[in-house]
């Protein structure tokens, strides 16, 4: 993709080549930690920096790493890059990076970040890879935030902590949605988006695997 | 014992890696299209869970933890900030190792574990049960029972998708649902389904 404009990289991942929708990437933890919009943009934030930077990074030094031991260089590149977020979160934010536990180490294996580092930052220059990585982390935090958005305003009737819909037990008229809250409410909810998605733009839709025949006999009537 | 079952009830059906917090996501919709695919990659995920988690909770417990290395003189230091990159450093060695071993004493379970070993290293299960273990504070024991009842439920959870959708595709499916998306949608209601294990307290 040498000849591929800057807008196009930055761009093209947010709904043409959505990581989550189409590139099936990172998904581990997209759905954990949507219940909430606030946790969920620091969420974004830390994925965004951690791509943009890894794939900056990595492509740097593409040309002195040896072939064989490329994916362990990667991940120690990586890892590091998240320590550091995981420890500025804890310095700064320490309620947020709380409620985040494990997932904010676990960006190091969301396959984003190795999926970007392996198949763009390997053949790209440094500031390409960086809008890349930019790009990709996007398209995963549109997703994220509009997941987490019906979550939160349909399961506790409030965005980014302040209350839209007064609940019921607040002396309020609605009635939260407690399903909206669990885990399988994701599924569904990222389900739905796909589809929407590839409504939008049919050629995402994927080829059956089988078609159904058409009917060959004539039926007595 | 009794405390040992339960933990290991626990991290099979009431804490599914898979269902309830997600984990291993990527591989768990990718590889399981087939059942017989599914089923290696579910073994190998048992195998490299019950032997790394108990790895790292020794790790942590003698090096990194806060004061832990007062045998080698140095009361004061915490090098738990390092956990993040020695615990995937450690995977990813295990998983490297366990390769080569199996190559050469049981080539039979090699070869049946195939691609899937590699692709194990970035599985978030693995680091996920890790980090769960770190935050748990569980000992050497509870550890190994850990590890090994989450690679449990996580087998489980991914044979049961792959039978499901082996018989899905024969269906006629909305077509912007097609393939990744009525996957999700499926993967949500076998998540209701294990919710009702979260109602048992143990």
């Amino acid at each position: 993709m040498a000849d591929a404009s800057a807008k196009q990289v930055l761009f093209e991942p947010v709904f043409n080549n959505n990581p989550i929708a189409l590139q099936i990437l990172g998904i581990c933890s997209a759905l954990a930690v949507t219940t909430s919009m606030t946790v969920t943009l620091v969420m974004c934030a830390s994925v965004i920096a951690v791509t943009a930077f890894s794939n900056l990074a990595v492509s740097l030094v593409r040309t002195q790493i040896p072939n064989s031991i490329r994916i362990i260089v990667q991940m120690t590149i990586i890892a590091s890059l998240v320590i550091v977020v995981d420890q500025v979160l804890k310095a700064y934010a320490y309620e947020i990076s709380k409620q985040l536990s494990v997932f904010v180490g676990l960006i190091i294996t969301n396959c984003i970040v190795m999926g970007r580092a392996e198949g763009f930052a390997m053949q790209n220059t440094p500031w390409m890879s960086f809008l890349d990585g930019v790009g990709n982390g996007m398209g995963y935090s549109i997703l994220l935030i509009i997941v987490a958005f019906f979550r939160e305003l349909l399961g506790s009737g409030s965005l980014m902590g302040t209350t839209i819909m007064p609940l019921v037990n607040d002396g309020g008229w609605y009635n939260p949605n407690g399903l909206l809250l669990l885990p399988p409410s994701a599924f569904f909810i990222i389900g739905l988006l796909i589809w929407g998605l590839r409504a939008w733009k049919p050629e995402q839709v994927e080829a059956p695997d089988f078609k159904m025949s058409r009917h060959k006999v004539k039926e007595a009537f | 014992m009794e405390h040992y079952i339960s933990l290991i009830i626990k991290a099979i059906f009431v804490e599914n890696m898979a269902l309830a917090f997600f984990l291993g996501m990527c591989t768990f919709l990718a590889i399981s299209k087939k059942v017989e695919a599914a089923f290696g990659l579910g073994i190998a995920v048992i195998v490299v869970l019950t032997v790394t988690v108990p790895v790292n909770n020794l790790i942590f417990n003698q090096i990194l933890r806060d004061g832990a290395l007062e045998w080698a003189g140095l009361p004061n230091v915490d090098l738990s900030f390092l956990g993040l990159l020695t615990y995937i450093g450690v995977i990813a060695a295990l998983v490297q190792i366990m390769e080569m071993v199996l190559d050469k004493y049981i080539p039979a379970l090699y070869a049946a574990l195939g691609v899937f070993l590699p692709l194990i290293t970035v599985n978030c299960a693995i680091l996920g049960a890790s980090l769960f273990m770190v935050e748990r504070d569980y000992t050497f024991g509870e550890s190994v029972v850990y590890g090994f009842g989450a690679g449990v439920g996580w087998a489980l959870a991914i044979l049961a998708l792959a039978g499901i959708r082996e018989k899905l595709k024969y269906s006629d499916v909305p077509e912007g649902l097609r393939g990744l998306g009525i996957t999700f949608i499926t993967v949500g209601l076998m998540s209701l389904g294990f919710m009702s294990f979260s109602g048992i307290s143990l």
